[in-house]
């Protein structure tokens, strides 16, 4: 097991955001973290990325707790919602740097290439646009080799030919093994690449599994639909078991 | 640690805001030393700008710096680096580059007027080491209120506040309050009063360096009595190392614990 979380619970301030969380993550499997905005979906990755940190519960990554640890996450890549990077150095710069930081081996050039990054590379950071800021944080997460990606909104922001590429590159992981945990709000992309779904509503899991288990559960033939009705249906509280 | 300072300081000296700043000095160096054609006098000025300037200065830059790289800062958050490194690191990346700002715009002035050939050069000198301890005083406070506030516009504004406060209204309290306790002996008081706050202790000794502390009367020459002997020297030194020391402790405490 890659991720195990029992009984996490966050809160902030008065707002109890996790609600005692159970969840194992296993190896090799891209799994869809969905959830309507304000469901804890952030707050439960970065409880993996130890950025936040949990009033309650235990997590243990690769089978290690990482309650005041930090060297595990050299073994995780994280792709931050919002890239927003020091606007005075140049994109080859940051990398560089990130590269410097930790000091493992890293495959940026082939990245760069395939995002058409090249003539950015002396491009003061201030300068990108938010397309290509995103693609930058893409080459960023993706050149080193660890075994647990995590991609927070990967597509924000991406035009059709970066996400065609995105997608292979995440399927290619996949195949090499990966462990890959991703937030959307773009249902198609989650249809198209995801093996597990964890729903989360009001700091809980509301749903786990597969999506045609999912849509077997909801009666909906449509995953978009399905993921509606599992939004809905809390309205009606008839839909307990899970 | 010393990664995140490299990057953190290359990213501010190569900013506009740190070229402002060396010009400023600079420039200022210039004008005083070729108005006043006196060393010494250069000094009193510069120390009277300084004291207020310093602490402005790094106050402002030293919120401004930690909000505006807050994204990055989550970036480096879920790196392999621990908490403590990557806050100390940026700490010490903006009150570096703020004090070669300070070194540099000063020092070469003086060093083109022939400083070195003066006697002023250990008042001058003092005058630095003053101004260096300020700036990392005054970021690592900054650091504290902004690492301790989510809200930008509130973060900056306690930063205001206490820079007003210790530059301002601190001695008006103590001015008004020798006047209200006249009648009691408040050597003692005014002297503790004075080693509280890093601007007034850092005026007082470049003051007291510059043999014009006859002008002060009588509270001068308690002053001078305390300050200007090696203990007291060595006891003002040891509590601007307190202060720039408190705030790196209260930092790493709130780093710790703080989510991202």
């Amino acid at each position: 097991m890659t991720i195990t979380i029992k009984d996490l619970h966050k809160q902030f301030g008065k707002n109890q955001v996790l609600k005692g969380v159970d969840l194992t993550i296993d190896k090799g499997q891209i799994y869809a973290i969905l959830g309507p905005n304000g469901s804890g979906k952030t707050t439960l990755i970065k409880s993996i990325l130890g950025m936040v940190l949990p009033d309650k519960g235990h997590i243990t990554v690769l089978d290690k707790p990482i309650k005041k640890q930090w060297k595990y996450r050299k073994q995780i890549d994280y792709l931050p919602q919002i890239a927003n990077f020091p606007p005075n150095i140049k994109v080859k710069e940051l990398i560089h740097m990130i590269k410097d930081l930790r000091n493992s081996p890293s495959a940026e050039k082939e990245l760069i290439d395939l995002f058409g990054l090249g003539p950015f590379l002396d491009k003061k950071l201030s300068t990108l646009s938010g397309g290509t800021k995103q693609k930058v944080n893409i080459v960023l997460t993706f050149m080193f080799d660890s075994p647990l990606l995590i991609l927070d909104e990967p597509t924000t922001g991406l035009d059709p030919m970066a996400l065609i590429r995105l997608k292979e590159l995440i399927l290619k992981e996949k195949s090499n093994g990966k462990t890959i945990l991703i937030t959307s709000h773009i249902m198609q992309f989650v249809e198209e690449m995801a093996d597990q779904i964890v729903y989360l509503l009001e700091g809980d899991i509301y749903f786990k599994g597969t999506i045609p288990e999912l849509k077997k559960q909801t009666g909906q033939t449509s995953f978009e639909h399905a993921i509606a009705t599992l939004t809905t249906s809390e309205n009606h509280a008839e839909n307990t078991e899970i | 640690m010393l990664k995140i300072l490299k990057y953190s300081f290359y990213d501010l000296i190569r900013s506009r805001w740190s070229y402002v700043y060396f010009l400023f000095y600079l420039i200022l160096g210039f004008v005083l030393l070729f108005l006043n054609n006196d060393v010494s006098k250069a000094v009193i000025t510069l120390m009277n700008v300084i004291i207020v300037l310093i602490p402005l200065i790094g106050t402002i830059f030293g919120v401004m710096y930690y909000y505006n790289s807050r994204e990055f800062t989550e970036l480096l958050l879920a790196q392999p680096i621990n908490r403590t490194s990557i806050f100390m690191g940026q700490y010490l990346g903006v009150a570096g580059s703020l004090t070669m700002s300070l070194v540099l715009g000063l020092g070469i002035p003086f060093l083109l007027y022939g400083l070195l050939r003066s006697d002023a050069i250990f008042d001058f000198s003092l005058l630095l080491v003053t101004g260096s301890f300020l700036t990392f005083i005054f970021v690592g406070l900054s650091f504290v209120i902004a690492i301790s506030n989510e809200n930008k516009i509130k973060g900056f504004g306690y930063a205001v506040l206490l820079w007003l406060f210790l530059a301002v209204v601190y001695d008006g309290l103590f001015l008004m309050s020798l006047i209200v306790f006249e009648e009691y002996p408040l050597d003692t008081f005014s002297l503790v009063a004075t080693m509280l706050n890093p601007i007034d202790l850092s005026r007082i000794l470049i003051l007291l360096k510059l043999d014009i502390s006859a002008l002060l009367g009588y509270t001068g020459a308690i002053f001078k009595k305390f300050f200007g002997t090696d203990i007291g020297f060595l006891v003002s030194m040891a509590i601007l190392v307190c202060w720039t020391g408190l705030p790196l402790l209260v930092l790493g405490y709130k780093a710790k614990r703080k989510d991202f």
